[in-house]
């Protein structure tokens, strides 16, 4: 186990390093791109092993208990521990990271993030891999310091991704991408450097183990304040969102589906593993303004590609799914800030849940964008609809699956969160106000709603239609590569949706011990 | 019994469907059987579960699906007399569906997506059927719903089948929403989501808001079963195939908002407020939806609106706490519905239209269709309750049950105390239901004369649909040259029967009543004397309209028009309720969306762009500063140096 840990982060690592080596991919640019395409595959490839490794080794008797503990001593001068582990919580999202890193780059081999201007093939490899590092550390360390470490080598990979690969005002989107989010992280560093000073220890299994004692009241105010506006920032909470829809639309197709399946997930996650239990009490005053943050959010961001989805006013595809995780997010929050074991598990299983489906969405708007040259939605449909059905069936109906996924049909992954978090609402925490979570509750269910609305909008505008309408560009029916990159999702999707305690067994008895219900 | 065997009866058709949808493209040949197989394989097991059960038990079974971190999420099975009924009543339903659709659908290259549907579909009702947990049953509700959405897009290249796919989703989706309310409701009194569990809460007394979480689940049970004001979406979702009309929209899912106040029926008699309310309904919805049907031109959406008007009966037979009489009807209307539907396809293929007006201008319709003549006819008197057809038994019961419920002594079986329900409600469905008895007869009579006029007059008729008459017209499936295959006339023989004689069964109390919950299922002197006589009369005015204004005109006319007078425009256009819920929800909606809009534009986006604005504004301000004039430094010195003089001097 604790080399399997070791080697999760070693392997990309040492990956993206080589990358730098010279002369090692060959001399030839475009044969060196291949290479280097190929090599990501292989390395995530065996990323997503050892994944399953853990998974398959974990003891999933006691997913409550922090398991493969690496625990060395880094900087003592700080207490900065190197310390890592998987509890029930964070190792679906482990996985997950591995799934999504491992089909980005077997779609990226087959469909290489070319195009005027871009950078060589090789760069992208580093910096993909680099990306997996960050983002894999995020959930497998226990150290405050190392977590704020992990959070931020994410951003520079990304950054480039959007920046060098993107299309559009990439650069500007770029730019306000870092920016918010070092803003939101900076406010956040000194969050833990306050809790760090007052308890003693970065530690984050034996801060959580405290649960909060030895924090006075207005030092976990500050703290829970801190740490979670730098972490709102990244869920994206409503009003927080804003860089949101803008990276998306400008981000290649992997960046959009990590940004989406991976990236927004660092937020919340945080949120449950560090404010959660360190911070209780901070947490639960807070908790009523996340609730609302989260309320205001789903409707918000549902309203937001609903006026997309419309006939005539330019509403980008790639936007739209974009600010449908604004809403999708709301209801992790949402559940979230019930304080609940079942609102708890439902964010947490919504999390997941929305990046297999967000992910799928990605690449399938992805794949539409590369055929028709543009995301366009008024461009994509014409006068009555694109008629993906009868054009590209395949492509059609996975464009079908996943809005239908992502509306929440009970029988898929995207339910039970929504479910849950709800639920969770319906009868929030000891010491909560009660009638405002109701309220919560009611706008959250008017969202889903709206979320049907805007996606079958979409659906309509884009898998119906009338064929006889003269068609943009010819469709290109799925291909192969892709129908491989993408099954794996729609396959999770369905199998979550219909067997929900594969991820409810592993995070109910680590959310019981974060709320410390028992 | 065997747990298997029972969850086989879900699983097969569910099964089928993902085999059908693997198999389509590659292995045409396969797609058939694997929709037709699954499907009877499982109502043949359905049957042998209910044999196996047989009267006056129940079971049940569960197995944990999921902690939650609250109550537990169970695979349950609640199995009893009400569940045998209606599962084997899906099954038959299904198996016709499917077979009746390889015949109707043979020539569409879409049909393998189609047949997974309709497999998928009967996985979903089965196990709302089966399930005794109020979440599982939520997802093959909604699982449903979507099937239902694909069926009824299934012509996505018109744009009546495309809107009509997205306001049926939406607005059953509508009432879905306070429907998960209500179970949270019931689940958080109960402390579990199981329904044995939440009725035995409910019969301690539990249960603190029974009228809320009764309202809360009125709501989707207003959108599955189309009751008003949620039913609009059904007269639209006959663009769908016809098979789907007839036995998706008519027979089973609609029916499903009925079992499922039926199955938990004594939530509902805990609250006398939430029964007054389904009276209510039950009693706008039959008495609306009876007029509207008697101003429609196309024949699909004359039988739709009667499919809203008899669930109307329905609600009404549950709003007087008899749920015996509800299923009765239920199932008796699941017989001649699907046989209307499947006659009126028939006759629409043959005539090459929809339109009531332009079928009554061909003379030669009659020998056309001989069998489908037969067969409407008999579906329209067990619409219309003439004894002894199967709807007149079963109409009587609900009338019945009205009846004693406007006593007092209304005819719970032992579900509930006969004071639960408000002689008010009984009072409300009585009224409503005699009236609507009237108007049945009406609009039948109507759709039978304009369907088969006399031959002197037909010739005289024109052939052109009205103008401005709403129609969900379906795109030809078959070439109306030839007459209809095999498998499209002898399911409508199959399901005649039902429809004439299954009334019989609620006569003796060892029959249906002991598969139920015992009650008398035997209409009273009463009801039998004013249902009937108001039948006979309706026939009887609507013949007589007709013969006038067609003598008078010298054409087939309209008896609909003559009777109902200025309400005709209104009533075929649904008495303008899609205009309503556009006023209502759909701009409202797209208002706020719009502002949104602006708001992400200008407000959000501001104090982005305004943070950056401050970041600017402050370098502009140190900029300032270092202007490199030495007065300006030596200044700002000076003043420094007095002002902290200044504080120094008054500090000490």
């Amino acid at each position: 186990m604790n080399a399997l840990l070791i080697a999760l982060l070693a392997l990309p690592l040492l990956g993206a390093a080589a990358t730098l080596a010279p002369g090692l991919f060959g001399a030839d640019p475009t044969a060196r791109g291949r290479r280097a395409l190929r090599f990501n595959a292989v390395l995530t490839g065996l990323v997503l092993a050892l994944a399953v490794a853990l998974a398959a080794g974990f003891d999933h008797a006691h997913p409550g208990r922090m398991q493969g503990g690496v625990d060395v001593s880094w900087i003592p001068a700080l207490g900065v521990r190197f310390h890592l582990g998987v509890d029930g919580v964070s190792l679906p999202l482990v996985v997950l990271t591995a799934l999504l890193s491992f089909l980005c780059a077997l779609y990226s081999t087959k469909r290489p993030p070319d195009g005027e201007g871009t950078p060589s093939a090789l760069s992208f490899t580093g910096l993909f891999l680099l990306l997996e590092v960050g983002m894999l550390a995020t959930f497998l360390v226990l150290d405050l310091l190392l977590f704020f470490l992990a959070f931020e080598i994410v951003l520079v990979p990304m950054y480039f991704l959007i920046a060098r690969w993107g299309s559009g005002a990439r650069t500007a989107s770029a730019f306000r991408f870092i920016l918010y989010t070092l803003l939101g992280s900076a406010v956040m560093l000194l969050g833990f450097l306050l809790i760090g000073l007052h308890a003693g220890t970065f530690d984050m299994t034996e801060l959580a183990a405290r649960h909060g004692s030895g924090l006075s009241h207005s030092t976990q105010l500050l703290a829970a304040l801190a740490i979670g506006l730098g972490l709102l920032v990244k869920a994206p909470a409503w009003p927080l969102h804003s860089w949101l829809p803008d990276a998306h639309t400008s981000a290649p197709t992997v960046g959009s589906v990590l940004l989406a399946g991976v990236l927004l997930k660092m937020g919340t996650y945080g949120l449950v593993r560090v404010l959660l239990p360190i911070v209780p009490d901070g947490t639960a005053t807070f908790a009523p303004y996340l609730g609302a943050l989260a309320a205001v959010g789903i409707v918000y961001g549902s309203l937001a590609c609903l006026a997309l989805a419309r006939a005539g006013r330019g509403g980008d595809l790639k936007r739209l799914i974009a600010f449908s995780s604004v809403g999708h997010m709301g209801f992790v929050l949402l559940g979230i800030a019930s304080l609940t074991p079942v609102g708890l598990n439902g964010a947490l299983f919504a999390n997941i849940a929305h990046g297999l489906i967000t992910g799928l969405l990605f690449f399938v708007v992805g794949a539409l964008k590369d055929r028709y040259g543009t995301a366009d939605l008024d461009t994509l449909a014409g006068a009555s609809g694109a008629a993906l059905y009868g054009r590209a069936p395949r492509l059609g109906a996975l464009l079908a699956f996943g809005a239908v996924a992502s509306l929440g049909l009970p029988g898929l992954a995207g339910f039970w969160g929504e479910l849950l978090a709800m639920f969770g609402a319906f009868q929030p925490g000891a010491g909560l106000h009660r009638p405002a979570f109701l309220v919560f509750m009611a706008l959250a269910g008017l969202g889903t709603l709206l979320t049907a609305a805007y996606l079958l909008v979409v659906v309509r505008r884009v898998c119906m239609g009338d064929p006889a309408q003269p068609a943009a560009v010819q469709v290109a029916e799925l291909r192969g590569y892709e129908a491989v990159s993408w099954t794996p999702l729609a396959v999770l999707t369905v199998v979550a949706g219909l067997w929900p305690a594969l991820l409810l067994t592993l995070s109910d008895p680590v959310v019981k011990q974060l709320l410390a219900v028992g | 019994m065997n747990i298997a065997l029972i969850a086989l009866v879900p699983a097969l058709p569910a099964l089928g469907a993902a085999a059908t949808l693997a198999t389509g493209r590659r292995a045409p040949g396969w797609t058939k059987p694997l929709a037709v197989l699954p499907v009877l394989t499982a109502a043949v097991l359905a049957l042998v579960v209910a044999v196996q059960l047989g009267t006056g038990r129940t079971l049940d079974a569960a197995t944990r699906l999921t902690p939650t971190g609250g109550p537990d999420i169970s695979l349950a099975v609640h199995l009893d007399g009400y569940t045998s009924l209606i599962s084997v009543l899906v099954g038959l339903v299904a198996c016709c569906v499917q077979i009746y659709s390889t015949a109707y659908l043979k020539t569409d290259p879409r049909y393998p997506s189609y047949a997974a549907l309709v497999s998928l579909f009967t996985a979903a009702m089965l196990l709302v059927v089966y399930s005794g947990d109020l979440v599982v049953l939520l997802v093959g509700w909604e699982v449903m719903g979507i099937c239902s959405y694909f069926l009824i897009g299934h012509h996505w290249e018109t744009a009546d089948a495309r809107s009509a796919s997205l306001k049926a989703f939406l607005v059953t989706k509508l009432g879905d929403v306070p429907f998960l309310f209500g179970i949270f409701v019931l689940a958080a009194d109960a402390h579990s989501f199981r329904i044995t569990q939440v009725l035995g809460a409910a019969g301690h007394g539990q249960l603190h808001h029974p009228t809320l979480a009764a309202l809360l689940l009125l709501a989707g049970v207003a959108g599955k079963s189309a009751q008003f004001p949620l039913h609009t979406w059904l007269p639209d979702a006959m663009a769908g195939p016809t098979p789907v009309s007839a036995l998706i929209h008519a027979a089973t899912m609609v029916a499903a908002g009925i079992y499922l106040v039926a199955r938990l029926l004594p939530v509902f008699l805990l609250s006398g407020a939430a029964l007054v309310v389904l009276a209510v309904i039950a009693a706008v919805t039959m008495i609306g939806s009876a007029l509207a049907a008697l101003a429609q031109d196309d024949i699909k959406r004359v039988l739709a609106y009667s499919t809203v008007g008899q669930l109307g009966y329905m609600a009404g037979a549950l709003a007087s706490g008899d749920r015996q009489a509800a299923v009765f009807h239920l199932v008796s209307h699941g017989a001649f519905k699907a046989l209307l539907f499947l006659s009126a396809g028939v006759l629409i293929h043959a005539a090459h239209t929809n339109s009531l007006t332009a079928m009554s201008g061909l003379p030669g319709l009659r020998a056309r269709v001989p069998d489908a003549r037969w067969t409407l006819g008999i579906g329209l008197v067990a619409l219309v309750g003439l004894p002894p057809f199967a709807g007149f038994f079963s109409k009587e019961a609900v009338l019945t049950a009205a009846e004693k419920a406007a006593a007092g002594a209304a005819l719970t079986n032992g579900v509930g105390p006969a004071s639960a329900v408000p002689t008010a409600a009984g009072w409300i469905v009585l009224l409503a239901g005699s009236l609507t008895a009237l108007l049945t007869a009406v609009y039948a009579t109507r759709l039978w004369l304009l369907a088969f006029p006399a031959k002197a007059i037909a010739r005289r008729g024109g052939t052109a649909p009205e103008p401005g008459a709403p129609y969900s017209p379906e795109l030809d499936e078959a070439d109306p040259g030839q007459a209809e295959p095999a498998a499209m006339r002898w399911p409508l023989w199959v399901l005649a029967v039902p429809a004439i004689g299954f009334g019989v069964a609620g006569l003796n109390p060892d029959w249906l009543p002991a598969l139920l919950d015992g009650g008398s299922l035997r209409p009273s002197a009463n009801t039998w004397v004013i249902g009937t006589g108001l039948a006979v009369a309706g026939v009887l005015v609507c013949w007589a309209t007709w013969r006038t204004v067609s003598t008078r005109s010298g054409a087939a006319a309209d008896p609909g028009r003559a009777l109902l007078g200025r309400l005709f425009g209104p009533a075929r256009q649904g008495f303008g309720l899609d205009r309503l819920y556009s006023l209502l929800f759909v701009r409202p909606a797209l208002g706020a969306a719009a502002l949104v809009r602006f708001l992400d534009r200008e407000v959000v986006e501001g104090y982005v762009q305004g943070s950056g604005g401050a970041a600017r504004l402050l370098g502009w301000l140190v900029r300032r500063s270092q202007s490199g004039n030495a007065q300006t430094y030596l200044s700002a010195l000076l003043a420094a140096s007095v002002l902290i003089a200044v504080f120094v001097a008054v500090g000490a």
